[in-house]
């Protein structure tokens, strides 16, 4: 009886198995989270979603591009309206430029064009450029805030925070 | 001369006319695939292709490096095109003298073994293309420019050479019918092939008269669609992705007059006098039922014409319908494009509140 048996029996087959697989399971899956995680990156440089456009006074008429290339803003100021319009692209994302020349936004991806006033006119793009919602701090500064979009073809244009009297 | 050239190389030009070329190399295959016309062309074509180098446009835009390919491409499908047609010209004539396709001869029908015939050859292919890429990378240096912005584009900001036709298709459709329907479409589309077509003829050898409606309607997708969009999109597309014609100069500031409608616009404003309705679906109605019509009206329809009755018979409903709904599918881009160009059309159906656009 004191036989050393040399060969493991079904059932002790069976929990060797599920250890087995249990411990490949878990090493799987922590080598996975692992490189989820890697795929977010460790610091964050996107640029400040708010930020201070200065005194409404500072504006002219027409098309502002101050804030172009830091913040993707194009300030507007037209027929008493001073509107904050983002700088990208209805139809798939591309950076317009505006033309004074011509008078309009015109996108070199795909040829869309926009008016003074955003709406779209030639080209793919299928709806106007969208407006950031804008406003007076305590101290009479603007305040552009990025997080909040007003879209014409849903009628937000004439939401209160979609544009300043001036 | 140049003027002229300038003015047919407008895809509302060109398109047409490459649709009427496309149709006579069909028509006129056997002399399209005649070793004569492929001599007079190439003779012809380079002396041409010399005098348009002296321009000084033109050559800039050839000798740009990311369009080198474009001419490289060019070159090849022609020849592999021709070759094909003189192949099947060839067979397609022994077969109507009765006499069996030149690969079926009991001289062609030897066979040796793929070791080491086919796999010494690809090893040639390899290490040819391997030694074509690094002097490539050594001739031409990728441009290093500057640092990314994400609040500013190139202009022209273009695709990959071999994506540009994507992106032309862009100009006449909303994001995600040109850029995933349809391509997913056309990926599908090429796997489903093998399934629909079930012709057993020109199995193993050239040929054109036996399955004359899937070459054609191949080699229309292919050659008038995917590459003559890659040409336009490379040579004829310049700032802010209006065209410009191959000797024209690119002025950052010409102006092209184009104001694009909805059907609903057309419909409501133009046509009834009428504001639009606020209703959404009641303000594109029009739209909605032409394109339901179009992909689900037209089949049985064409079902029923003595063409695709034939067809029918042949393959089965259910390879009809995928067949006609893919043709109807490539074919919504043409039209889309003459809808553009003839009437300023932007949308058939336009729904931004739903971000559903056709």
């Amino acid at each position: 009886m004191s036989e050393v048996r040399k060969h493991l029996n079904r059932r002790e087959f069976f929990s060797a198995l599920t250890v087995g697989w249990a411990a490949f399971a878990a090493a799987s899956a922590g080598l996975l989270s692992l490189a989820f995680r890697f795929s977010y990156p460790n610091v964050n440089f996107e640029p400040e979603m708010d930020f201070v456009a200065g005194l409404p006074e500072d504006y002219e008429e027409g098309v502002d591009e101050r804030w172009k290339n830091g913040f993707g803003v194009w300030m507007v100021k037209q027929e008493g309206k001073l509107v904050a319009f983002s700088n990208i692209c209805t139809h798939l994302g591309c950076i317009p430029n505006w033309q004074p020349t011509d008078l309009k936004f015109k996108c070199p991806c795909h040829g869309s064009g926009f008016y003074m006033n955003g709406i779209n006119f030639e080209g793919p793009a299928p709806r106007p450029l969208e407006r950031y919602k804008i406003s007076l701090n305590t101290e009479g500064k603007i305040v552009v805030d990025k997080t909040k979009v007003y879209r014409y073809e849903k009628g937000q244009w004439d939401h209160p925070d979609s544009f300043l009297e001036v | 001369m140049k003027q002229f050239v300038n003015i047919v190389a407008d895809p509302i030009y060109s398109f047409p006319i490459t649709c009427v070329l496309y149709y006579y190399m069909l028509k006129y295959y056997k002399f399209f695939g005649s070793k004569k016309f492929a001599w007079t062309v190439t003779l012809i074509a380079i002396p041409v292709f010399l005098i348009m180098m002296a321009d000084p446009n033109f050559y800039l835009i050839i000798t740009w490096p990311d369009n080198i390919p474009i001419t490289i491409l060019i070159v090849a499908v022609s020849f592999f095109t021709w070759y094909s047609i003189h192949k099947a010209a060839i067979n397609d004539t022994r077969q109507e003298e009765g006499e069996v396709p030149v690969e079926a001869t009991p001289e062609n029908r030897e066979k040796v073994w793929c070791w080491p015939n086919l796999v010494y050859t690809e090893m040639f292919a390899i290490i040819a293309g391997t030694v074509f890429l690094i002097v490539w990378a050594i001739v031409f240096k990728a441009p290093l420019e500057e640092p990314a912005n994400p609040t500013w584009a190139p202009n022209p900001a273009k695709a990959p050479w071999y994506f540009l036709g994507l992106q032309e298709m862009l100009v006449y459709f909303d994001p995600w019918m040109a850029g995933v329907v349809l391509p997913g479409v056309i990926v599908v589309g090429l796997i489903a092939i093998p399934y629909i077509d079930t012709n057993p003829k020109g199995n193993g050898y050239f040929c054109f008269n036996d399955r004359k409606f899937a070459i054609s309607s191949f080699l229309f997708g292919w050659l008038v669609l995917w590459l003559y969009l890659i040409i336009v999109g490379t040579f004829l597309r310049g700032p802010n992705w209006t065209f410009y014609g191959p000797f024209e100069y690119w002025d950052f500031h010409k102006v092209v007059a184009e104001y694009n409608v909805n059907l609903s616009e057309f419909l409501w404003i133009k046509f009834l006098g009428t504001a639009m309705p606020s209703n959404i679906l009641v303000r594109e109605a029009l739209g909605i039922v032409l394109s339901l019509g179009y992909m689900f009206g037209l089949p049985p329809l064409l079902a029923k014409t003595s063409f695709f009755k034939e067809l029918i018979s042949k393959i089965g409903m259910i390879r009809y319908y995928i067949t006609i709904v893919l043709f109807l599918l490539m074919f919504s881009l043409p039209i889309k494009m003459v809808l553009r160009w003839a009437f300023s059309l932007k949308y058939i159906v336009a729904l931004p509140e739903w971000e559903l656009n056709l």
